[in-house]
This record gives structure tokens, C-alpha cells and sequence, in this order.
């Protein structure tokens, strides 16, 4: 027996759009199913091409890299030396001078960012924290280029004159080790403050955003339990949002690792491990950017690309422990995190 | 004892509390009733100084802790806060403290240090709010661990460990099951003895039968107060009639 329900459709007049339609597609229109599967298809495409796409860079990164570990095998990662011209090759000095400017950017933008934060959501005026909260959305938008070209002729004098004031100081500051060396102005001080610069927006708005997440009600408690407000953020309010705050510092940091052009400008671009702050370096993006075009030889391209695919690892990593960190935070917590 | 005169609250000029007068006798609970948006809740928070962290609230008028001015320029809303203790209408324990440290939070936060002293001012607030029982032994758990009621009894524990003169409950039991709720109304009766309880409640019956005086609020206007009891059986304005028999609100 036909069900009426198939009748239906016809006794409601189409659109007038749907009657200039061919037969087909105004089939297809009206009952949605075409549409729907064709809408799977294309989101399911770009989701694929996405997962596609990440996978392509690495199999290029591990390919390219192939020739210079076959090479110098693994332990090209902890050797120091670097000299193309004699195809020797090593990824130590610029892993060192990464993670030590990116400890230097990381140490000063943290507790920047975090305190900025606590200030515009927890004690300066709604405009006056609107406007500042602006000017760091700008701060983000500038291009590191820019960056490092105000690095150059603006950070790195100052750098310097502080160089000066230390290696002059009579207190003998540079007799410390991190005070040591001729003070040049370029050198892994200058790209530490150009990435803290870089990576503060980030850690700035995350934490802010961490901020405005804790609820009246926590707040409230604190309150009228006789906080003062110094107490209140102290003890109550950064606890409650101290996971959140990590993950700012995650994010800031992973800006920070990979950043390549306003360091590459300012740090010198000497491949050489020192303690000092004064000293030069050299960093794994740096030295890809740098090198590239003049490479002197495929296993020079290998080379620099193998010091890529650790950029890659270390970042992969630093991912793999934030979320065992979460995790673990998550359990300590107990059922903070859950709503 | 807790009194306002010609209570005024405004938020951006927008007037909620208009001219109200009250006073709340020590060893006594006190309800506020009301339809929901007449201002009871705005009204209890001016009695612990809430409003100043709100932007754009403004009190005026007079609200008195034992014959002085707590808005007076001299006095430290952290100290008034001290001495006017609040629960609010949703349990809100602090996750990051364990159930303990919830519970001796206020005396920290006044610099209280010595553990012993701590520790026994901690059983004295939990058997006091009823709860000491059921989490004597497990006083390092989270408290988001307990249910709902034992939440809101950890809250009460916690504003009691300070020794309030006045406690403040906003609708403390609008998130709880009847078994819950009559075990935070016969707190409150227990409490009454050493305090005085303000409540502000939009459950009728926990007015009537949890309170020893009724305050009734209307378009932020005080309409009638007095025993609760005369409230309920013999209003003396018909407005509170058809409230309290449900005719509007």
C-alpha cells in the first residue's frame, strides 16, 4: 500500500526557486539526502587534506634529513661542532641557544604576562583594562620582521649600554659567568627580550581569558570571608586558574621555539655555547633560515634540515608533556576541571 | 545587632533597594521574602559591604553593626566581612583546599597560624554546621566530593570558623533536596542561639516554618515586617495577603 506520506511534499507548491530548478536537483533540494552526503564528503575531505598535509611536511622532514644522519648518525644531535665547509655537522650550539633564549623569553614574559593579566581582570578600571588589552592585540599583529629591525636599531643599543654598565660596574659583575664577555649588544639578551616581547601577547590574553574563567562565586567567597584583595588573588584565584595559566605558558613558549626571524636579527648568529647573556649564539631556526640558500652541499641541505625535524620533536614533545601535566593536575584537582 | 535605615542601592543609577529600614534582632532569624527581581538578595549583599566590588553600585543610607556605621570611611570592608559572615545560594567551596582547609580559610586569611589552634577551631566549625561526622575522616579530600548539601554545610562551617556575628544566607537551599534543606534549616535554629541569621528565601514554607521574623519586599520596597508568624496568619497590608497566598509573585 503507498503511504500517504509520500503525497506529501506535492501538496505544498514549491518555491518558486525550486520550480526554475531542473528535475533533479530540485529532487535533490527537496529531500536534503544529496546534500547531506555531499556535505559529509567535503568536510570529511578538508579534514583528511589537513591530517594529509601534516603528514606530507614530516615525511619530507625525515626524508630530507635522511642523508645527514646515514652520515653522522644520531649523534649528530649532541655534537657541537658545525663547520660546512669541512662537512662536519652538529646540532647542539643552536639547540642550546633555542632553549636559552627561549628560557630568557619565557622567564621575563611569564610573570609579566601573568601579573598583566591579574591587573586588568582583577583591579585596574574596566576602560583603562579594555584599552591596555587592545594595545596587546596590536603588539601581536606586529610582523616579527618589524620586530627585529626595531630590535637592531632600537633593543640592541640598549642592550648594550646595559652591557657597558655591567662591564663597567665596579662591583665586578662581570666577573659572573652569565656577565661575561665583550659587550656587543647583539647576543642571546637581545633575542631573550625580543621573543619575552613576541611571546607576551599570548601568554597575556590566554592568562586573561584563564582570569575572567573563575567563577563570581569564587570570588565572592573570598571576599566575604574577609579577603583583602591581594589575598584573594593569591590565594584563590590563581590556584583556581594555575592550570589554565600553564597552558598560557605552553603557548608562549611554542611561539617562542620556532620563532626564527626577529631572533635570526639579533642574536649575532655565532654557533657557540657560552653561559653569558652578552654572548652570541645561534639558534635551529636561525641557522636553517640563514644557511639555506648558500648551502654548499646536499648533505649541508640534510644537515638543516635534520636540525628542522628536531624543531619539530622538541615541539612534539613539549606537547606530549603538557598533556601528561594536565592530566596529572586533572587528577590532583579532582573534579575541578569538570563543570 | 544588624540594622539599615533609609537603605538606598542603586547599579548605574538604576534604583533597586528604594528607602528600606530594618533591624535584625540578635538570636533571631530573619527572612526576606519576595517575588524573584524585588531585590532581596541585592539588599543582603549591602549588609557585608558586597557592593563595592561591583562596578557601578552605589549604597546610600545607613547600615549599623552594633550602633556603628559599617560604610563609614574608617572601616575596612575586609574587617566588616570578618564580622558578617555570608552564604551564598550555590555551595562554593574553594577546589583547590581540601575539605579542612576550606573550613579554616576565613582564620588564615586573618593570620591565624598555630595548627593546633586551627585544628580545633576546624572541628568546632564542622560540628557546628552539622557536618563533622560525616567528614571527620576524610578532612584532606576535595570537598567537591560532597554532595550538595554537605557542600553548603562546608560553606556554612567555613563563615562560621570566624565567628560572625551576623550570617547572611542568600537562598541557601534553592540547589538542595528537601533532606538537605531541613538539615540547613535546623542548623539555623541551632546557630540562632549564638547569632542572628538573616535569610533571604523565595520558598515561602522555609520562611514560615525556619524564621522568627519576616521581612516582605516588593519592587525594592520593604511592604510589611514583623513575627513571622503574624506575617502569615494576620498581614496587615493585602499586598502581603495575595503574596503569601499566591495570588501574585
Amino acid at each position: 500500500m503507498d503511504a500517504p506520506a509520500i503525497e506529501t511534499p506535492e501538496m505544498t507548491p514549491p518555491s518558486l526557486v525550486l520550480q526554475i530548478l531542473p528535475e533533479g536537483i530540485r529532487r535533490w533540494r527537496s529531500t536534503g539526502r544529496g546534500a547531506d552526503r555531499l556535505f559529509r564528503l567535503v568536510t570529511g575531505m578538508c579534514a583528511a587534506a589537513v591530517a594529509g598535509l601534516l603528514l606530507i611536511v614530516i615525511l619530507f622532514m625525515v626524508k630530507g634529513s635522511l642523508p645527514a644522519i646515514r652520515d653522522h648518525g644520531l649523534g649528530f644531535v649532541l655534537s657541537p661542532d658545525w663547520d660546512p665547509t669541512n662537512q662536519k655537522y652538529g646540532a647542539l650550539t643552536f639547540l642550546f641557544g633555542t632553549a636559552y633564549t627561549s628560557l630568557i623569553g619565557m622567564a621575563i614574559a611569564l610573570p609579566l604576562g601573568v601579573l598583566t593579566a591579574v591587573a586588568l581582570v582583577e583591579i585596574l578600571p574596566r576602560g583603562l583594562a579594555k584599552a591596555i588589552s587592545l594595545a596587546v592585540e596590536l603588539l601581536a599583529a606586529i610582523p616579527s620582521v618589524l620586530l627585529g629591525l626595531w630590535g637592531i636599531f632600537e633593543l640592541v643599543p640598549l642592550v648594550r649600554s646595559f652591557e657597558i654598565a655591567i662591564y663597567r660596574s665596579p662591583l665586578g659583575f662581570r666577573k659572573l659567568p652569565i656577565f661575561s664577555g665583550a659587550p656587543l649588544g647583539v647576543g642571546f639578551l637581545a633575542a631573550g627580550l625580543l621573543l619575552a616581547i613576541m611571546a607576551l601577547p599570548f601568554i597575556l590574553s590566554v592568562s586573561r581569558e584563564v582570569l575572567l574563567q573563575v567563577p563570581t562565586a569564587q570570588r565572592e567567597a573570598a571576599y566575604a570571608l574577609g579577603a583583602t584583595r591581594w589575598q584573594a588573588i593569591r590565594k584563590f584565584i590563581l590556584p583556581y586558574s594555575w592550570k589554565g595559566i600553564f597552558g598560557a605558558g605552553l603557548l608562549g613558549l611554542a611561539r617562542v621555539l620556532g620563532e626564527t626571524m626577529a631572533v635570526t636579527m639579533v642574536i649575532g648568529n655565532t654557533p657557540q655555547i657560552k653561559a653569558s647573556l652578552f654572548a652570541s649564539g645561534y639558534t635551529l631556526a636561525s641557522v636553517i633560515a640563514n644557511e639555506f640558500t648558500e648551502a654548499p652541499s646536499d648533505l649541508a641541505i640534510s644537515a638543516l634540515i635534520s636540525l628542522g625535524l628536531i624543531l619539530l620533536v622538541l615541539t612534539v614533545l613539549l606537547n606530549a608533556a603538557a598533556r601528561l601535566m594536565l592530566i596529572y593536575l586533572n587528577r590532583r584537582m579532582g573534579t575541578q576541571g569538570a563543570k | 545587632m544588624l540594622a539599615c535605615q533609609n537603605l538606598k542601592i542603586e547599579f548605574d543609577r538604576k534604583s533597586v533597594i528604594k528607602d528600606v529600614s530594618l533591624e535584625f534582632p540578635p538570636q533571631r532569624i530573619t527572612a526576606i521574602i519576595g517575588p524573584s527581581g524585588c531585590g532581596k538578595s541585592t539588599l543582603l549583599r549591602a549588609f557585608n559591604r558586597m557592593h563595592d566590588l561591583t562596578p557601578g553600585a552605589r549604597v546610600s543610607g545607613l547600615v549599623t553593626l552594633s550602633g556603628k556605621d559599617i560604610y563609614h570611611k574608617d572601616e575596612d570592608p575586609v574587617l566588616v566581612r570578618r564580622r558578617i559572615g555570608m552564604v551564598f545560594q550555590k555551595a562554593n567551596p574553594f577546589p583547590t583546599l581540601s575539605i579542612f582547609n576550606n573550613t579554616i580559610a576565613g582564620l588564615r586569611l586573618s593570620g591565624l597560624r598555630n595548627r593546633a589552634l586551627l585544628k580545633e577551631a576546624a572541628e568546632k566549625a564542622l560540628v557546628d554546621a552539622a557536618l563533622w561526622d560525616e567528614v571527620k575522616d576524610r578532612l584532606k579530600s576535595n570537598p567537591m566530593s560532597l554532595s550538595g548539601g554537605q557542600q553548603q554545610r562546608l560553606c556554612i562551617a567555613r563563615a562560621l570558623a570566624v565567628d560572625p556575628e551576623v550570617l547572611l544566607m542568600d537562598e541557601p537551599c534553592s540547589a538542595l533536596d528537601p533532606i538537605a534543606t531541613a538539615k540547613i534549616e535546623e542548623l539555623m535554629f541551632r546557630l540562632r542561639e549564638r547569632l542572628s541569621v538573616v535569610i533571604v528565601t523565595h520558598n515561602m514554607q522555609q520562611a514560615a516554618r525556619a524564621s522568627d521574623r519576616t521581612a516582605f519586599l516588593w519592587m525594592g520596597e520593604l511592604i510589611e515586617e514583623g513575627e513571622t508568624e503574624a506575617i502569615f496568619t494576620t498581614p496587615k497590608k493585602s499586598m502581603t495577603e495575595d503574596y503569601i497566598t499566591g495570588r501574585f509573585g
